[in-house]
């Protein structure tokens, strides 16, 4: 027979408090219909008659929060580019931002381009995925020139291979830096603080709310 | 890891000959680099140089005194601020935002919490009141910041005086913002739903006693440069960066302005209120340092009107809540000077350990657990100092973001470092650097 | 200072050490290292005329680590920049000391991931902490002071080996933070 010291223990989690096993469901949201408010209409009919291969490149319109997200597909995002910044006059590229989504297999890292049109007063988002096993997307410093700094960050922070950029390094991080830091798996790093006596645990090891 | 010894002896590369610097006999350095072939030369300006406005490192490679090619190299301040906000609350991500451009704390909450309000959908529901003080915030920032770019940008041409000037007038805005907020810089001050709290008594006479300072002190430094022979000499003509330039490389702010293009996102895409301001938007058309360099000082005269106009505002909404009214939402402490500094006023101490049950959950859960704030994304600009400043916020209906992402003007606006200096001389890469103003914090992040 | 009165006017009676420390004490000079906020506050504190450093004549901040004598580590030291601060500290001639101004610079501060130095402590050795976020002005102006009063108590010479000496065996004595505490821990009742 075993041995058992003591009286108290955990085993699992050690969540008595019952919210352990609270599920709750994401829904971020999804395509909209038409017709989407403001300019967009105006802008996705400009589009579309630009562009003809419209429906074939572009895989989702998002309308929220009264912001307009395309979701391009990423063989194209290069053509949509060009069409939107010549036909469409979106002179300025805000630069790149990258999300990294674990649970989505095969488009786990995404990369977000913010356009302005200063003629026109408005803005639209285009958004492209890919996945962790082959990251690349194709560069956009040919059409916005801004994005070059933009896209070495992206890849330094997430991984994603930006086929066409004139010099892909890492850019925030020592250039023999291993790892993506910004990935989900990518653990933030802190150290534990010590006091007399005590130590607090570092901002990943902490309990705290989802 | 690559090994780097600092006193190497000159040795070749497949780069051609590498001379190390740092100390010896400068006699023979200079006989070895005139015995060379090779023209042409790579120096680093590193991380840590005066003139640099940061840890910025320039690799310039020189032909005698004009500038071939210059290569920035960033990374030297990454903090990893992005990452680090993952695992904080919505609402004590403010604190981290605060900190990466440092010279302007409150854009950077400004641009976090227009984001977050976005989502969260309450953008008409934050009271008036909380929109005048962030506008009122801003633009004491603005001015406060602006003070940095010319003390720091004229002392690294050369000219100590203006850097004086520009201290004296910063501290008496640091000071405003001491008596506000309760700290100079990172002041954490704007949060989601409003203010952290209300403007003490009596400060709109200070705030008055303050426009009509600075009003005058302004002219102290508008004397010392403005029509300045040297000054001019040294900036007219300098760091050419036109429209064309300007969009392909995303470029906002006074750069953008000075190409006479009169793009402001406080005029364009109004935010907090401010079409309800009358101010000007200072353009210059010569592209140039010296043209930035006006847009910057004249940009301080508009920041004053648009304070005035604020006074005038906050005494009409005198006593009106600063902070949203969905109790789910607000930051549900009430800040009061009491007897150990400060801490929560003992009516709302009274309240919620006395009277209400409720008053006491919600105090406890929005400080531990914080606000849920629906999933999807978001994207807020504002106008900083330096150009369009945007928090892109990305959520996944926790109480902690899911990614936030900044987009920042120096980031950008470093880019053109090489258009603007390339074939120009040493000495003037310097003087386009300080008239793009670059806050390496925002840039690293 | 029975000795002083009886001699002629104008003889001053002091140590080598004394002077030394007053000779350096007085003389410092800055190197430019300012990384982040902090160092906005030093420049509030070195330029404006409010908070003026020049009262110690110290407003000479020195870009050549050659000529400094002093390092204020004024904000957040990222990886990629422990090297650079390394190699600055290198240059500076002895002697020298560092403020380590800042939470940042002194701990890590709120910083505490994969790309801040938790403590410039772990790239140079610091003489003065000074915490805050960013400190004011007035307070890296009471680090300064406190420095001061360390450099003008400098021993020199067989005096200062004994010091080391002492440093030495309190340093290999010295128990580990953890342990300096009141909660249980082991060999608590040594």
């Amino acid at each position: 027979m075993s041995e058992q010291e003591g009286m108290f223990g955990v085993s699992g989690t050690g969540d008595t408090s019952g919210y352990g096993g609270l599920v709750r469901t994401v829904t971020n949201p999804g395509s909209t219909e038409r017709p989407y408010g403001g300019y967009f209409d105006q802008l996705a009919d400009d589009l579309e008659r630009a562009y003809p291969d419209f429906a074939d490149a572009i895989t989702k319109v998002v309308v929220d929060r009264g912001e307009l997200t395309l979701h391009v597909k990423k063989e194209r995002l290069v053509e949509v580019a060009k069409i939107l910044r010549d036909k469409l006059l979106f002179e300025m590229c805000m630069g790149v931002s990258g999300v990294h989504y674990p649970e989505r297999t095969g488009c786990e890292l995404v990369a977000l381009y913010p356009l302005l049109s200063m003629t026109k007063n408005q803005r639209v988002r285009l958004e492209v995925c890919t996945s962790e096993v082959d990251p690349h997307i194709p560069s956009l410093v040919e059409v916005y020139g801004g994005n070059n700094w933009h896209e070495r960050e992206t890849f330094d922070m997430f991984g994603i291979i930006f086929d066409g950029h004139p010099g892909l390094t890492r850019i925030l991080m020592p250039d023999d830096w291993d790892g993506h830091p910004q990935r989900k798996d990518y653990p933030l790093g802190g150290i534990a603080v010590e006091y007399k006596g005590a130590t607090t645990p570092a901002p990943q090891n902490r309990r705290s709310y989802k | 890891m690559t090994t780097f010894d600092p006193y190497a002896a000159t040795r070749e590369t497949t780069e051609g000959t590498v001379y190390s610097v740092t100390g010896g006999d400068w006699d023979s350095l200079v006989s070895e680099i005139g015995e060379a072939k090779e023209e042409r030369i790579i120096v680093n300006m590193g991380p840590q140089h005066p003139s640099t406005h940061g840890v910025l490192r320039l690799v310039l490679e020189l032909e005698g005194e004009t500038v071939t090619e210059v290569r920035p190299g960033i990374g030297y301040l990454h903090t990893g601020i992005e990452k680090n906000m993952e695992y904080r609350s919505w609402t004590q991500g403010t604190t981290f935002a605060t900190r990466m451009d440092y010279l302007s704390p409150i854009f950077n909450e400004t641009a976090y919490c227009l984001a977050i309000e976005k989502l969260l959908g309450i953008t008409n529901d934050i009271p008036e009141r909380a929109s005048i003080i962030r506008v009122l915030m801003m633009e004491l920032n603005r001015i406060s910041s602006h003070m940095v770019a010319l003390g720091t940008g004229a002392l690294e041409l050369g000219a100590m005086g203006p850097m004086f000037f520009a201290f004296r007038e910063r501290e008496a805005v640091l000071d405003t913002f001491e008596a506000i907020t309760g700290l100079r810089m990172n002041m954490a001050y704007v949060r989601p739903g409003g203010v952290q709290q209300d403007l003490p008594e009596g400060m709109t006479i200070r705030l008055r006693e303050l426009v009509k300072e600075l009003r005058k002190n302004f002219k102290d430094n508008e004397r010392l440069l403005v029509g300045n022979t040297i000054w001019m000499k040294r900036t007219e003509g300098i760091g050419y960066l036109d429209l064309a330039g300007c969009t392909t490389l995303g470029i906002t702010g006074p750069v953008l302005r000075s190409t006479g293009l009169p793009w402001d996102l406080r005029k364009m895409q109004p935010y907090c209120g401010y079409e309800n301001y009358e101010f000007d938007v200072i353009t210059a058309d010569t592209c140039d340092v010296y043209g930035r360099f006006l847009i910057r000082m004249a940009e301080l005269e508009q920041s004053l009107r648009i304070i005035e106009q604020a006074i005038d505002k906050l005494d009409a909404t005198h006593g009106q809540p600063v902070m949203v009214a969905d109790k789910k939402i607000a930051w549900p402490a009430q800040l009061a000077l009491g007897a150990d500094g400060l801490g929560n006023s003992l009516d709302h101490i009274r309240e919620i350990m006395g009277s209400s049950m409720e008053s006491l959950i919600h105090h406890f859960k929005l400080v531990t657990e914080g606000f849920r704030v629906p999933a999807g994304q978001a994207y807020a600009a504002v106008e900083s100092p330096r150009g369009e400043l945007a928090a892109h916020i990305v959520s996944d209906g926790g109480t902690k973001p899911y990614r936030v992402h900044f987009r920042e003007p120096s980031f950008n606006n470093l880019q053109s470092t090489s258009a603007m200096s390339e074939g120009g001389m040493v000495a003037d890469i310097i003087g386009a650097v300080a008239s793009i103003d670059p806050v390496m914090g925002g840039v690293d992040r | 200072m029975g000795l002083e009165e009886k001699l002629p006017s104008g003889i001053l009676l002091s140590t080598v050490e004394g002077l030394a420390g007053y000779m350096r004490k007085s003389s410092v000079w800055p190197a430019t290292f300012g990384l982040a906020c902090c160092a906005i506050e030093m420049m509030a504190l070195g330029s404006s005329p409010k908070h003026d450093i020049s009262r110690f004549g110290m407003e000479r901040f020195s870009a050549s680590p050659r000529q400094a004598d002093l390092m204020i580590v004024a904000g957040r030291v990222s990886q990629k920049m422990a090297p650079v601060l390394r190699q600055i500290y290198d240059q500076m001639t002895a002697p020298k000391w560092v403020i380590s101004m800042g939470a940042c610079a002194s701990s890590g501060g709120m910083f505490n991931n994969y790309a801040i130095v938790q403590g410039v402590d772990h790239v140079v050795p610091v003489d003065i902490y000074l915490p805050g976020c960013p400190p004011r002005p007035e307070q890296l102006m009471d680090a300064i002071i406190k420095l001061h009063e360390q450099i003008s108590d400098t021993k020199l010479g067989a005096n200062r080996e004994a010091v080391i000496k002492a440093v030495e065996q309190a340093a290999l004595k010295a128990k580990p933070t953890i342990q300096l505490g009141n909660l249980p821990h082991e060999g608590m009742f040594a």
